[in-house]
Formats: structure tokens, sequence, C-alpha cells
């Protein structure tokens, strides 16, 4: 949860630490993210997509990771990047991953009404750009690109 | 209200025949939370839902309800389909969002003086 | 209808937002499910939910809506309402079920908000995302 920092060239970044299995404290980076998105005057329409992006990418963090993972905010004059990171376990298969309705979420998370099978795929549908780059055993980076000016 | 007639008004879409068409609706159940619809809703409502899979034809069929209406146009599994035929469970299904069906179903039950 | 009508509507408490008297409340969304909320569409709702785990407040202020309405008696934590009043979201509870809450708020007025169709599930009826 860091101030904004100037990259340069009119990019700001900010960082965001999840922790793996913090339910409790999920969506407390997303909405910040949102926050941070808005303040930065970004229009409500990129900030409302870029914060459901954060979401899902927050929640996978939490219910999958070994160790949580970073979200990594970069917002320039025409889009919002976000780039969410881990070290393990990897996605086996991506392409099942992306399946809807496909889950591998563990009871302590489904109990709590989460692991729909969504996730990959509503921040892809709420992405411009969507990539994904996962290997198992070594950890998983999906970056996502939002137009500020498309609602 | 008769079941029958309560489709016939709202639209539904039928995905499983079951259930008795001929019976009085006694009101109207909204959840998502299968625990919660089991402990409280009451035999004879009818509940809207966006569930889709299998497990929604078995607390139909235990708490008694009147049948199942699928909201928003969620597509019930195939599995859903499968059991409630099987099982008798009446199950629909509608484009309209659980707030729309609610609110048309509550004002049918209302002005039939329930 | 103003957010305290609908307060009285459903027999209702406002737990944040008793200085927002006059806000408008015209459309509406009922869902239990944080995956069908995350999919609302872009449009000025108040969510009515029996979902009180803290996400829901999140996730509420992340999609900028309206108003929550808390239905079964559920009352959210102190936490929540913190967030629900650092992010201007006006909070109200009532002990009615989510069939009746509705019920009463369509009857008064208030309309659907249509929800996107869940992605990859072929939807029943007519639809245009």
């Amino acid at each position: 949860m860091s101030e904004p920092t100037d990259v340069g060239c009119g990019v700001r970044r900010i960082v965001h630490r999840v922790a793996a299995g913090d339910i409790e404290r999920g969506g407390a980076a997303s909405s910040e993210v949102t926050a941070e998105l808005r303040a930065l005057g970004v229009p409500a329409a990129a900030a409302r997509r870029a914060g459901i992006v954060a979401f899902e990418g927050e929640m996978n963090l939490i219910v999958y990771s070994t160790d949580g993972g970073t979200i990594t905010v970069e917002v320039t004059p025409d889009a919002i990047d976000l780039t969410f990171e881990d070290d393990g376990p990897g996605i086996e298969d991506v392409e099942l991953a992306m399946t809807p309705g496909y889950s591998t979420a563990p009871e302590w998370a489904t109990d709590l009404g989460f692991g729909a099978g969504m996730g990959l795929i509503n921040m892809r549908k709420n992405s411009d750009r969507f990539e994904i780059d996962s290997r198992p055993g070594e950890g998983t980076i999906v970056r996502c690109r939002i137009f500020r000016g498309r609602s | 209200m008769k079941l029958r007639e309560i489709v016939e008004r709202l639209e539904l879409i039928v995905v499983s025949d079951g259930g008795d068409p001929e019976a009085r609706v006694v009101g109207g159940h909204c959840g998502d939370l299968l625990s919660h619809v089991l402990a409280s809703a009451r035999p004879g409502e009818l509940w809207i839902t966006v569930q889709r899979h299998v497990n929604v034809a078995a607390v139909a069929q235990v708490a008694g309800l009147a049948g199942v209406v699928l909201a928003d146009g969620v597509r019930p599994d195939d599995a859903l389909v499968s059991k409630a035929s099987a099982d008798g469970v009446a199950v629909y299904a509608s484009p309209a969002p659980a707030f729309e069906l609610a609110g048309r179903l509550h004002r049918l039950l209302a002005a039939e003086g329930r | 209808m103003k957010l305290t009508e609908l307060a009285e509507l459903i027999d209702g408490a406002i737990l944040v937002g008793q200085d927002r008297a006059d806000l408008e409340i015209d459309r509406a969304y009922a869902a239990d499910l944080l995956s069908d909320v995350l999919a609302l569409t872009d449009e000025s709702t108040t969510l009515v939910t029996g979902l009180i785990n803290p996400q829901v407040m999140r996730v509420a202020d992340i999609l900028n809506v309206v108003a929550v309405v808390f239905v079964r008696g559920k009352h959210p934590s102190d936490a929540m309402l913190d967030h629900a009043r650092r992010a201007g979201i006006p909070v109200v509870m009532t002990s009615k079920t989510m069939f009746e809450t509705c019920g009463r708020m369509y009857e008064n007025g208030v309309r659907p908000c249509r929800n996107r169709p869940m992605s990859g599930a072929e939807s029943v009826g007519s639809s245009t995302g």
C-alpha cells in the first residue's frame, strides 16, 4: 500500500502486496486500487473495470498462491496496466483454467462462496489486453491493460 | 394463484415439467445460498435463484417448494435438468433478473390476497 | 423513491447515510453471490443482498453502487460500515426477506437493473450483452 511513484514518462506506479489465504482482507487491495485510480483522474468506467480486474486477480492470489503475490498498477495517460505476480504453484493447464466454471478452489474458499470458476474469464472480459504466463512449480504472471478512454 | 397461472403470467420457460401445476403457490423465496434456502424457505413457495447446479433440485424437493425459477437468463446444468425430471421437480427459467421476478410474483400474489 | 422512503417501505434502518435522505433509489439488483454482484452493469444501482462478508462492501465500492440494502436482518460489521462511510455508500438494513424486500421495492417503482449474461453460459431468452 504505497504512494504512487513517478517512474518517469508520465507513468505512475503503485504496488500492493497480497497475502495467501487472507480472505478476510479479500478485496481490500482492489478497492484501494480503485480509489487510487479515481484520485488520479481516471474516468469512472475505466476505474471500475480496473477495479473488477484487480478484485479477481487479488482473490486469485489469496485463494491459489503458495506465498501471496503482488499487484502492480501502472497508470499512463492512455491506459492502466495491472500485473499480478506470484511464485507458485503455477497453473498446470491454462486453457482449462480459462474455462467457465472450472475451479480448483479449496474447500475453505468455496465454503465462503468463492471459486465459482469465473475469475480469469472476468479479468479477460474487463480488459482490453490480457496475457497470462504460468509455469507449474514456478509461478504465474497475469497482465491486463485497460484503456482509459473507452467505457 | 396456481403454479400454472404464474408460469403463464410471468412467461416462464419450462425447463423441467414437474411439481403440481394446479397447486397454489403460497409465496416466493429469493436466495442463492442453498443452506439458507433449506433453513428458511416454506413449503409451497416458488424459489427464484441464479444457482444452476444439481443440488437446486434436491433443495427444492426437501423443502417442498412449488418449483424453481432460474433468473437472469441462467441456463441450468444438464445434471440439474436430469435430476429435476427424474424427481418431478418443476424448474423454469427466465431472462428477467431476480429482482424483477420477485417484484412481479409479489404483485401477482398480493393481488390475489394470497 | 428517496432513501428515507425506501427505509420506511421495508421497515428498515439507515445505518449509513442518514444525511443522504433525498438520494434517489431508482434501480436495484438482488444478489447473494459475489460473482453475480461483480457482473453488475454500469448503471446507477442499489444492491440488495443477504451477504455480509467484508468483500461485499469492497466490491460495492469498486462498482460505484448507489446504496446497499442488507436483508434477512443481516447486520454488517463495524468495519464494513466504516468502509461504506468512507466510500460514501448509504446502507440500509431490514429484517424482511429478500423476496419481500424486492417485492415492495418493485411495486413502488424501483426498476430492475440488468446483469451481464454470465460468460460462457448460454443464456435462456434474449440478451444483449
